[in-house]
């Protein structure tokens, strides 16, 4: 792929102030349509929906938004342990999301909630995880979704096995071949998997896009601690073409996601996408952000919405009415309520389900370890056992 | 089911144990929708808003703002069904998270009274021989190895010096509470208890308040080091008499003050980096030198400068140093005065003490301290003689100076201290 000089040395403001001219915008905050635009790797960018799919894209955002504040609320009132809010970067999960094809696999961070949905994976999935139910319950196969990884960046190099697995399957290759997509934020770029994983995708021409979603803070460390150029040129060093997109236009993401998702199954090899967001909320309900960044620059941010944006274009197209937009509303309102009740009347697991699945086809160890348990949990008065 | 609904603190952080309410966002009475803010919280970790578990009426508020709650306490009461009339006894519902809602009562399941060890299978053992019968069971249970606390009381304790052993715990299972260390410590024979009649409280302001900011500051800002040279300034003192008999001197107040004054002017001069400021990512070094004299005055330490003391003659300089000591201690010494300082001079000799280790005003990168002149046995020419000794103490900080150039420096006032009148034919 041919690229024109972006040698030249770059200012510190590119990294934390305004984006680079290099940008994938197609929707702006006010909720303007832009025709097409030209991407860093130098591809002209655009999309076509129909008036329908805007409305899905819409109804997606609101949705996966209303339900990850109802999550934040329970975790509030103790009914989950920990929760990692999405709020803010809805766009960059509905966007990279949609542009899934059926039989591509993602990897996902412990954020995704909104691609999940998009996957068609049951909302109260991550909430069960989070409540300590289970360990992520949902069919990896079944969804093409993986588990959740907490730990910082090793996705990246379990995707990147993944997609050069499915390369020697002989699955890549043509329009119905297979794409890998792998989630992770820009603090995950500090870390020695990721670049690893870039090494390796780079070298052996992985069927991957790499999907940063840099929301501006590894926790408390913003970005401009975490790189001196912008993280979509890191790529550069690796050997395989790097973007950087409005993360919160739905429209822009969808757009680079297919492309390269596009590239990565017909054997184009890699592409890091970096789609420049921001974190509304704190990291997780553990986290206060009110001690490490300012209410200002929150504030410059609420007005780069991304759910408002297409709201707004999709009123001035007339795409949608009031009506539409308060049955949306019902609907997030209802799934949230569902959620909420589904969430408080889940069981406990039985202590013994600790036990399973540790291996596939069990050990005797395990066993043994299993039943000394029963006998200790039998030795209580009242014990079913 | 009961309508009226306790919601008790949920652990709000991974592993917190109790909360701050901060703020009430309801009042008894009021009606509350599901997932509206009630109540501001502050952890450890963070201040949160917690929203409402239920819609209802605000039934109880259990707990004032400023209040400390243990996860797992209930904080408020809600009516769920209000419309319904008069409420019966509250339900307690349980959180997920934290360790729980308890009452004192709450104990753990008690084990089946019998044939309850055996049950227990022992762990697998691989390939070593049959173990021998275990010895029979003894009835009489072992003391307790260890009080029992939690985490955080044991950390309490500890801080506090409190032997757990040694307590009686009123926390279930007789477990040692944070009251119980607390009650320990207070206990009266601890130590001799004073009266606060007996305790003046100052209020911590004004120049005490100034001066205790810039030296946090600069004591944990910049690495201070601090060198000593303890000099023979028998000549100098003959030289201030000599200088007193002049004519045109008779009028002026002559210390020897003046004269370390005049050693660190020139000395700077010689080792201009001594004068300068440590600006992050580059050092300012000036051309001139605002000299900061420290005075002790009723109001407390101020430090007021003489502005571009290096031009000034000596008698010029005397002059501003009269005047300005006096204007200091007069208390009407102009913020200007105060600011812009470069090098100080703590003349801490005037207290009869030999020396001592200055703290840097911030934004000096080096601080003299003049201690008293004594008369001392000391080699000169090879015999022990009474001489006029004083010991000087300087602090630079180690980010600029380094020990080779402040070591230089502080040779150089030494020498003109020994010998002014051949460092002033060397030097200038």
């Amino acid at each position: 792929m041919a690229k024109g000089d972006r040698g030249a040395p770059v200012r510190g403001s590119e990294v934390a102030g305004e984006p680079a001219p290099d940008f994938v915008q197609l929707l702006t905050p006010d909720g303007e349509r832009i025709e097409k635009s030209v991407g860093a790797d130098g591809v002209e960018y655009s999309v076509e929906f129909t008036d329908e799919e805007y409305r899905e894209l819409y109804r997606d955002l609101v949705v996966i938004r209303r339900l990850d504040a109802e999550a934040t609320a329970l975790q509030r009132q103790g009914e989950l342990g920990i929760w990692a809010s999405l709020l803010g970067q809805e766009a960059a999960q509905v966007g990279s999301g949609r542009a899934l094809r059926p039989q591509d696999m993602a990897f996902p961070t412990y954020r995704e909630h909104g691609v999940l949905y998009c996957r068609g994976i049951d909302p109260i999935m991550p909430l069960s995880l989070y409540r300590g139910i289970d360990q992520g319950a949902w069919d990896p196969n079944e969804f093409k979704v993986n588990m959740y990884t907490i730990v910082i960046g090793a996705q990246t190099l379990h995707a990147t096995g993944y997609a050069m697995g499915i390369t020697k399957d002989g699955k890549v290759g043509g329009d119905d071949g297979e794409a890998v997509i792998c989630y992770f934020g820009d603090g995950a770029t500090s870390q020695g998997d990721v670049n690893e994983a870039f090494i390796w995708s780079s070298v052996f021409h992985a069927p991957i896009v790499f999907f940063c979603q840099n929301n501006q803070y590894a926790i408390s460390e913003p970005i401009e601690k975490q790189t001196r150029i912008p993280l979509y040129r890191r790529a550069d060093g690796f050997g395989f073409p790097g973007l950087r997109v409005d993360g919160n236009d739905v429209l822009a993401t969808y757009a680079v996601t297919r492309a390269a998702l596009d590239n990565a199954r017909h054997g184009q090899g890699p592409t890091l996408i970096e789609a420049y967001t921001y974190r509304m909320g704190a990291h997780t309900t553990t986290d206060d952000p009110t001690r490490y960044r300012v209410a200002s620059e929150v504030e410059e941010w609420q007005a780069k919405d991304p759910i408002a944006r297409v709201r707004a274009f999709v009123e001035k197209q007339q795409i949608a009415d009031a009506a539409f937009f308060a049955e949306v509303d019902e609907q997030a309102k209802q799934e949230s309520l569902h959620l909420r009740e589904r969430v408080l009347a889940m069981p406990d697991p039985h202590p013994l389900t600790l036990f399973d699945n540790v291996y596939p086809n069990g050990s005797p160890v395990v066993d043994a370890q299993r039943e000394r348990f029963a006998g200790y949990l039998d030795s209580f008065e009242g014990s079913a056992h | 089911m009961s309508r009226i609904k306790e919601f008790p603190l949920p652990d709000l952080g991974e592993g917190l144990v109790e909360g701050e309410i901060l703020k009430w966002l309801v009042a008894v009475g009021d009606t509350i929708e599901l997932n509206q803010p009630i109540v501001e919280v502050e952890t450890a970790k963070a201040a949160v808003e917690i929203p409402a578990k239920w819609a209802g009426k605000v039934h109880a508020i259990h707990h004032q703002e400023g209040t400390t709650v243990e996860v797992g306490m209930p904080i408020i009461s809600i009516d769920t069904d209000p419309g319904a009339g008069e409420p019966a006894e509250a339900e307690r519902t349980p959180v997920l998270v934290g360790y729980g809602p308890r009452t004192a009562a709450a104990s753990r399941r008690p084990r089946k009274a019998n044939g309850s060890t055996p049950s227990v299978s022992p762990p697998p053992v691989r390939t070593t021989p049959a173990p021998p019968p275990p010895p029979p069971v003894v009835e009489a249970p072992a003391p307790p190895a260890r009080a029992l606390a939690k985490p955080p009381v044991r950390k309490f304790a500890r801080d506090l010096g409190v032997d757990l052993t040694g307590l009686t715990g009123t926390g279930p299972q007789g477990s040692i509470t944070r009251d119980d260390v607390q009650a320990a410590v207070s206990a009266p024979a601890a130590a001799p208890v004073f009266s606060a009649e007996r305790e003046q409280r100052i209020p911590v302001k004004g120049v005490r308040k100034l001066t205790a900011e810039n030296m946090v500051s600069s004591a944990f800002t910049a690495p201070h080091v601090t060198e000593f040279l303890t000099v023979d300034m028998t000549r100098s003192i003959k030289a201030l008499d000599r200088l007193r008999a002049l004519p045109e001197w008779r009028e002026v107040r002559v210390s020897p003050l003046l004269l370390v004054a005049k050693a660190v002017l020139l000395a700077a001069g010689r080792h201009p980096m001594v004068n300068s400021t440590w600006a992050g990512d580059e050092i300012v070094v000036k051309q001139y030198v605002n000299l900061g004299i420290a005075a002790a005055t009723d109001r407390g330490l101020i430090v007021p400068n003489i502005k571009d003391a290096g031009r000034l003659s000596l008698r010029e300089l005397a002059d501003a140093m009269t005047a300005l000591v006096q204007t200091a201690k007069s208390g009407r010494t102009a913020p200007a005065d105060m600011s812009g300082g470069t090098f100080t001079i703590t003349n801490v000799g005037v207290f009869g003490v030999d020396s001592g280790t200055p703290i840097l005003p911030p934004g000096e990168s080096a601080i003299l301290a003049f201690g008293a002149v004594k008369e001392a046995p000391w080699v000169h020419k090879g015999k022990i003689r009474v001489r006029q000794v004083t010991t000087l103490g300087l602090s630079f900080d180690h980010r600029v100076i380094d020990g080779e150039l402040g070591s230089k420096f502080l040779r150089d006032v030494g020498a003109f201290l020994t010998d002014p009148e051949a460092s002033l034919l060397a030097w200038t």
